[in-house]
């Protein structure tokens, strides 16, 4: 964290804050929400903005602003999962091939041309044809795909670090496994990783809304902001607002990460 | 002596011109083909594999599909017929086989052969790929190079903050947005369909948006740096003029590092068409992707993979070798791209 904060200007502590705020508010969303989201009540459908609905209620009279607020948690906290987890898969997948070499890292870098082959969306879009579309199978898609691109970046990262003089004094000082990678490649790799997860997060949002818009994600009921998108889309030609909120909401955190990465790329260039 | 001094030299020659071999374009190009068919082979495998993931028996879905009642013994006769019932690898050739004669096998709901469907399909996807390709050089080369020239002005404040905007848009968002604006207020293209090049228009723009913004901001930092370099400043003192500098010179140099970006932007489109097809109803491999994905139609869904997979692979190939070929300073030890 301490060799984050050096290199942040103003632009990325802001966005840093507001995607901060953004994040409290879609963990706290059923304590701050003004109604149920799941709530439907026909007589007060497409009702105009007002105190008690402060974006007003969609085809079936439910609350705009509570159903994005507690999309938040669809949106950006599946992102965040994915980003997760596909960085822990890969840290270690990475960090093996580095250390063997030989015959599994000929394998591994094999298969990674193979599965690179592919376009990353269709990947993904096989993936979830065959497993079947559902918010879990999604999930399991991008963090694959998001897998094997981080890990063959980590191997490179990491090769390079183990030229390093420090890891052999960490070496001949006796440290080796589990301990070696969490205390000195770890550290050492963290700097230009978390560039990528932070410019990747604004894509695998987009993604998310967009597996869902098509049906191929979150299902109905479930508020995420591309699936809402999804059911306002029969009601374009009288209540276009119903696409612009959870639009608007997209954008803004995309905007966001995509921000703070900015800034990092233009350094690296 | 003499034909020690004999043998050595040609030793010697045979290495040198070796090198220079190892060294050249044309054997880059020949490394790159040569290990092509495993790429393909190794493609072939995972796409084949992919289908055994299904959590459910294929013949199973062809029977519910059909309308038929999946007893045991009906599940079992169409698994012998289906070949699903023999060791893997065999059943790989098989379809492998098949594969190589255009045999993609039928779609479970159409009854109809696979490769034909997607064949018929293909042209309206790529016909909107194209399109949108164009709008993306049309309008990323000159924003690119404006900005670039007067860097930190107004204008390349605008065009950054928009370039960063259009990459932070979902697609199938800014569709809805287009077809809002353009089509049911102000009712200048038709809503959907495809036909005259008016259906075009928004479908290709939507797609290419967020890509332009890439291709922007990647052509402003190449110029840039170009435009920095010492032969720069030596054709300025020449007395060049500029627009002749920088057509002659400067762009020149600056579009090498951007067909690296070609490979990729061909798989975001290809990707991206499976959305924009959605939402302006166009009759294309998209569109016909999701209902098979929805209908859990799997030889299509493999069969899509393995076509799109197959030309990414060429697509890359192809870009390779035209950076190559443009660069040629990339030969040798310095620059190998890998």
């Amino acid at each position: 964290m301490i060799i984050l904060h050096k290199n942040l200007n103003g632009k990325q502590l802001t966005s840093i804050t507001l995607l901060t705020f953004i994040g409290i508010l879609g963990l706290f969303a059923p304590f701050i929400m003004p109604h149920d989201p799941f709530l439907v009540d026909v007589s007060k459908k497409f009702l105009e903005p007002s105190w008690a609905y402060p974006l007003g209620t969609d085809h079936l009279g439910r609350c705009i602003l509570s159903r994005i607020l507690l999309g938040i948690r669809y949106s950006l906290g599946s992102a965040l999962f994915i980003q997760l987890v596909a960085t822990f898969f890969a840290i270690w997948i990475g960090a093996i091939v580095a250390f063997k070499r030989g015959i599994i890292d000929f394998l591994f870098i094999r298969i990674c041309d193979i599965l690179l082959a592919f376009p990353t969306l269709v990947l993904a879009f096989g993936l979830i044809g065959i497993l079947g579309p559902s918010l879990r199978n999604l999930l399991l898609a991008l963090i694959f795909t998001q897998t094997i691109y981080y890990s063959r970046i980590l191997r490179g990262l990491f090769i390079s670090v183990h030229a390093k003089e420090f890891i052999k004094a960490a070496k001949i000082s006796g440290t080796s496994g589990v301990k070696l990678i969490q205390r000195h490649f770890v550290p050492n790799i963290m700097a230009p990783m978390l560039t990528i997860i932070s410019l990747d997060l604004g894509k695998v949002i987009l993604e998310i809304a967009g597996f869902s818009f098509i049906g191929l994600g979150v299902q109905a009921p479930t508020p995420e902001w591309g699936m809402m998108i999804s059911e306002g889309k029969q009601y374009i030609r009288q209540h276009p607002e119903l696409m612009l909120y959870p639009g608007v909401a997209i954008i803004i955190v995309v905007l966001l990460f995509n921000l703070i990465s900015r800034h990092n790329k233009q350094v690296n260039h | 002596m003499g034909l020690l001094w004999l043998l050595s030299f040609c030793t010697m020659k045979t290495w040198e011109v070796m090198k220079e071999m190892y060294e050249s374009t044309w054997l880059f190009c020949l490394k790159r083909v040569i290990t092509l068919p495993f790429v393909l082979l190794g493609v072939s495998i995972m796409t084949f594999l992919f289908i055994r993931f299904v959590p459910v028996d294929p013949a199973e879905v062809i029977l519910r599909l059909s309308g038929v009642a999946p007893t045991a013994e009906a599940i079992q006769a169409l698994r012998s017929e289906l070949g699903t019932d023999q060791p893997l690898s065999i059943q790989y050739f098989i379809w492998l086989k098949g594969v190589l004669y255009f045999d993609f096998g039928t779609s479970f709901v159409s009854k109809l052969p696979v490769a034909q469907e997607i064949l018929e399909k293909l042209p309206a996807t790529f016909e909107l790929a194209l399109a949108a390709f164009v709008c993306i050089i049309c309008f990323s080369i000159p924003l690119g190079i404006i900005s670039a020239l007067y860097k930190n002005s107004v204008f390349d404040k605008i065009v950054g903050l928009l370039s960063i905007i259009s990459v932070s848009i979902p697609t199938f968002w800014l569709g809805f947005f287009l077809l809002y604006l353009f089509s049911l207020k102000l009712g200048i293209f038709p809503t959907n369909g495809k036909g005259t090049i008016l259906h075009m228009i928004l479908p290709a723009v939507a797609l290419a948006l967020p890509t332009t913004g890439l291709f922007v901001q990647a052509i402003r930092t190449s110029v840039i740096e170009e435009l920095q370099k010492y032969y720069v400043q030596y054709a300025y003192l020449r007395g060049l003029k500029k627009t002749v500098i920088l057509s002659r010179h400067v762009f020149k140099n600056a579009a090498i590092p951007l067909t690296t970006m070609l490979g990729m932007t061909l798989g975001n489109l290809l990707g991206g068409a499976v959305i924009v097809e959605q939402v302006f109803s166009w009759p294309g491999l998209g569109r016909y992707l999701i209902e098979s994905i929805i209908n859990r139609d799997y030889p299509v869904v493999q069969c899509y993979v393995l076509i799109i997979a197959i030309i990414y692979v060429f697509a890359n190939l192809c870009t390779d070798i035209l950076h190559r070929v443009l660069d040629p300073r990339l030969n040798g030890e310095g620059g190998r791209v890998e």
